[in-house]
């Protein structure tokens, strides 16, 4: 049984580790300036990917459904309303609401893990293109990105 | 504060959070009991899961084996996880069996159509163990047998690898995991597998909130069983299992899984009834550090 608590132990220990490491890492992650850099994975958008139009253009539920996914999965992270997110960037820069609803799509179906932004293909195809949809019904934010601005306000 | 205050304060926000999250958060959960499909935990977040399983035995005792699992997103790329594991065998005796540290990677930084994810293991368990995570090498009914007294003296240390291999399409998750499983004495490598396949009942979200919308539920099966050991490789002596499963995602965070369990052999448990609950509480690395002095 000592041997048994000493693992239970250890264990707890590992995961306490794990997580103080993993908080330290966003820590440094978000004292990094979030300007135009914090879009860069838009910029490798693969051409065919950013050629794909939203099958979703006419649904008209498409932008309710997507704000109800977005305040799922996404706000935590993002903000309620796209921007003054507690860890991702602001999705009202023009960098996101003038990209190509493909480009997206594509990012946000392969995450931007070493950035921290999870995969998101375990919502349906159909899904991630409704949050395409509510994305681009944000708008243009017209503060401009630059320095911590976005992470600051 | 001292920090006795902060653990009691801790432990009471972590029930007010799960209680009453800052965010309508809803999980969305494949409802594999044993497969793993390639999707981490999302970073920060945790998971904190119950299960369940019923399981009939014959010559014996039917039992309940169950598991705690506290699951937590440390970034994007990696998921660890703690076990706590117990069972009930009727007519016998209730048991702690044992922990385990679990720890996925994904390796790859884009989605592909087949994504691979590492999965390294230890578990320290004993004899009495019968949750039955995966199936592995020999597993039978049979080592079910011997009374509790007995089979938890034997402590087993084990490492066990999996590569977990996920695809979707159409709607479709399929994964396919293959297991390496090695006691830390002098025994030799075993291995396992699992597959599994499922899709939400719908695929568009709906427009307005509710709980027993189909894109909530999510339906398939999944297969596993052991396929020997490194010098006696292949269904010699081995159990498999075929489950129908079906998962609810609740919201709110919630999801519930159910998967009546039929063995395809006669090494196998004859029916084993699993079912499982989990709660995800979003932010909680974030909580924790804002607790202890840090920025969330």
């Amino acid at each position: 049984m000592t041997r048994c608590s000493l693992a239970v132990g250890v264990c707890v220990a590992l995961m306490a580790g794990s997580l103080a490491l993993a908080q330290n890492q966003k820590v440094a992650e978000k004292v990094q300036p979030r300007h135009s850099h914090s879009y860069s994975e838009l910029t490798k958008v693969p051409e065919s990917a950013r050629a794909r139009q939203n099958p979703l253009q006419q649904d008209p539920e498409a932008v309710a459904a997507g704000k109800i996914l977005f305040e799922d999965h996404c706000q935590e992270c993002h903000g309620s309303s796209g921007q003054n997110g507690k860890h991702g960037p602001s999705l009202r820069a023009p960098e996101v609401q003038n990209a190509p609803p493909g480009a997206l799509f594509w990012v946000l179906s392969g995450g931007v893990i070493r950035k921290g932004m999870p995969v998101w293909s375990k919502l349906p195809e159909a899904q991630r293109w409704q949050l395409v949809r509510y994305l681009k019904s944000l708008g243009i934010d017209e503060v401009p990105v630059v320095g911590n601005a976005v992470a600051d306000r | 504060m001292s920090w006795s205050s902060r653990w009691f304060i801790f432990v009471a926000l972590l029930a007010f959070y799960s209680v009453f999250l800052p965010y309508p958060l809803q999980a969305q959960e494949n409802p594999y009991i044993v497969t793993y499909d390639q999707f981490l935990e999302e970073p920060g977040n945790l998971e904190v899961e119950y299960f369940s399983t019923y399981q009939t035995q014959r010559g014996g005792n039917n039992s309940h084996a169950y598991w705690m699992e506290f699951e937590y997103g440390a970034t994007a790329w990696w998921t660890t996880e703690l076990y706590l594991d117990g069972q009930t065998t009727f007519h016998d005796s209730t048991v702690f069996t044992g922990v385990r540290w679990e720890n996925r990677f994904r390796p790859l930084r884009r989605e592909h159509w087949i994504n691979p994810v590492l999965y390294v293991e230890y578990e320290r368990v004993n004899g009495a163990d019968k949750i039955l995570k995966e199936i592995e090498g020999h597993d039978v009914e049979s080592d079910a047998l011997a009374p509790n007294a007995e089979a938890r003296r034997q402590i087993n240390n084990e490492l066990e690898l999996k590569l977990i291999l996920g695809s979707n399409f159409k709607g479709w998750n399929v994964s396919e995991n293959f297991l390496f499983v090695k006691n830390l004495t002098n025994e030799p490598w075993e291995f396992g597998y699992a597959v599994g396949a499922s899709r939400p009942l719908a695929l568009k979200a709906s427009s307005t909130r509710c709980s027993f919308c189909p894109q909530n539920f999510v339906a398939g099966a999944e297969m596993y069983g052991g396929l020997g050991d490194r010098y006696n490789f292949g269904l010699h002596e081995t159990s498999h299992y075929f489950a129908p499963v079906l998962a609810w995602n609740i919201p709110a965070g919630w999801t519930l899984r159910v998967s009546p369990t039929f063995g395809l052999n006669d090494n196998s448990h004859k029916f084993m009834l699993r079912w499982g609950i989990a709660h995800e509480i979003s932010g909680f690395g974030g909580m924790v550090k804002q607790l202890f002095g840090g920025r969330s």
